[in-house]
């Protein structure tokens, strides 16, 4: 398969960055060192280019009641213009995918959905609402994937208000957090602006149609936000205790095992694909749960590696690790049982058949100062 | 295009090595650390290791990849620069001089011969770039 290339490829590559395969796309992994782009998100604001995430519209009169079908957080207890993080289950109650869902009415929604998944997700959805349709005859939902036609730029950093205020106006401002506002993105672009991200700090993600993204990217640039790769991104995103679906989350992990009961929403509501799976497991404890580890001895816990106990005893697996440039410790996440999962707990990593002991921990490692 | 030093030899898995006395010193290259990114973590052996040519001595990280490091030449480790676990970022700023591995007392001066040369590397360097 051929990679694809986001419309801000050109200006990439001449800005000297260093690309990469990341989900079907050739994307910037870097374009200075990943340490001084990371500090630059905690300490300013960095932008990058996200345009490879996709974007799914659900629309029609029965929208709303579609969304309640199809994700675990409520999309009715969000008002217009207020944003959601949210699982796809199957039916085991597994990850199809980790989504934003962004609520312009009871009657349009936008799926933000990871670009490595986007193909898998739009069959996944137009399958459910088929089934739905079999249910109920004359539903009014259309699923559409705009995936091709949006470009994306993440705004990360807290100084990001100030560039965004300077491209769209100071009424930016007055956006909450998780909240966004559609209008004029810069220069004459209609898009949508977010106060939505993944770095674990204020930020904005701006949509705009591709053809208005290489005058984005250079407006922001000029602002003094500083460009950011995929390494950073991976980086800024593991302090802030957020996970990566194919690392962290996938198919067989559910949300109450994954730290993520907070975007399931059990009751009030109709049920969810997968519910059925989430309610039996909350009911029974969740064999495992993700925890932070961090480091006690030198050694850097990477995706795969064994969690042991005193005795040698398989006990979980690293889903993600690093040494993370801002709380300067060598981080990781880890799926435990959850007899080994209690935060303050020692257990070891196997790291090249050594046991080298790490620190059990709540997630996240940074929270940004109000 | 990166620093190749002309008074150096150089392995195929971006080792450098310079003679001193009857001694070696080790290192990685400037093509290696700027492949992984900033370098954050190393492994290396104790003083009184053999080390065999071509096999793992140690280990570098950067943030996001993990490296083995290998010994350029058969030879006992006599010296470890210990300062360079704690400081690894050395390794992306002086990567021929500060950030120097290991010395290491070759058994044979033939193997030491045999390495890369300077034009050798770079012509190496050029083949990968393409």
């Amino acid at each position: 398969m051929t990679l694809q290339r986001t419309p801000l490829y050109e200006k990439h590559v001449a800005a000297g960055a260093k690309m990469v395969d990341f989900g079907g796309f050739e994307m910037p992994l870097k374009y200075s060192t990943e340490t001084a782009e990371h500090l630059a998100v905690r300490n300013a604001v960095g932008v990058f280019d996200v345009s490879h995430m996709g974007e799914v519209f659900v629309e029609g009169a029965d929208a709303l009641l579609v969304m309640q079908r199809l994700v675990t957080n409520d999309a009715a207890k969000i008002v217009d213009g207020q944003a959601m993080y949210a699982g796809l289950l199957n039916e085991r109650g597994g990850f199809v995918d980790d989504v934003v869902v962004y609520r312009f009415h009871a009657t349009k929604f936008l799926v933000c959905v990871n670009a490595g998944n986007q193909h898998k997700d739009f069959a996944w959805m137009r399958g459910a609402v088929a089934a739905m349709a079999l249910e109920r005859p004359g539903l009014d939902c259309v699923v559409r994937n705009e995936g091709a036609l949006w470009s994306q730029l993440a705004v990360q950093g807290p100084k990001a208000i100030d560039v965004v205020a300077q491209l769209c106006g100071e009424h930016v401002r007055g956006i909450g957090g998780y909240c966004f506002a559609a209008g004029r993105v810069g220069g004459d672009a209609q898009g949508i602006i977010a106060r939505t991200g993944y770095t674990g700090e204020d930020g904005f993600e701006l949509y705009v149609h591709n053809e208005h993204a290489t005058a984005l990217w250079d407006a922001v640039v000029a602002a003094d936000a500083v460009p950011c790769g995929l390494a950073c991104r991976d980086t800024l995103r593991l302090e802030a205790g957020m996970c990566l679906y194919g690392n962290d989350i996938d198919d067989d992990t559910t949300p109450l095992q994954a730290n993520l009961g907070w975007i399931v929403k059990l009751d009030g509501r109709p049920p969810f694909i997968g519910h059925a799976a989430l309610v039996a497991e909350k009911a029974a404890g969740p064999a495992r749960l993700l925890r932070g580890l961090e480091m006690v001895e030198r050694g850097i816990a990477r995706h795969g590696y064994d969690v042991v106990d005193n005795n040698g005893v398989k006990v979980g697996v690293v889903t993600s690790g690093t040494q993370a440039p801002f709380v300067n410790k060598a981080i990781a996440f880890a799926l435990l049982d959850r007899a080994h999962s209690a935060p303050g707990g020692t257990v070891a990593v196997s790291i090249r058949g050594k046991p080298v002991k790490a620190t059990v921990v709540k997630l996240p490692f940074h929270k940004r100062s109000k | 295009m990166s620093n190749v030093p002309a008074d150096l030899k150089y392995t195929e898995e971006h080792e450098w090595v310079r003679t001193e006395g009857d001694v070696v010193v080790v290192g990685i290259t400037d093509h290696a650390q700027g492949s992984l990114g900033d370098v954050v973590f190393l492994d290396l052996p104790e003083v009184g290791r053999q080390l065999t040519r071509g096999k793992a001595f140690g280990v570098v990280e950067s943030v996001k990849a993990v490296s083995d490091l290998y010994a350029p030449v058969d030879g006992e480790v006599v010296a470890v620069n210990s300062e360079l676990v704690n400081a690894p970022e050395q390794v992306n700023k002086e990567p021929y001089g500060a950030a120097w591995m290991l010395k290491v007392k070759p058994k044979s001066a033939a193997d030491v011969a045999g390495l890369l040369d300077a034009a050798g590397y770079a012509a190496l360097l050029a083949k990968i770039a393409k």
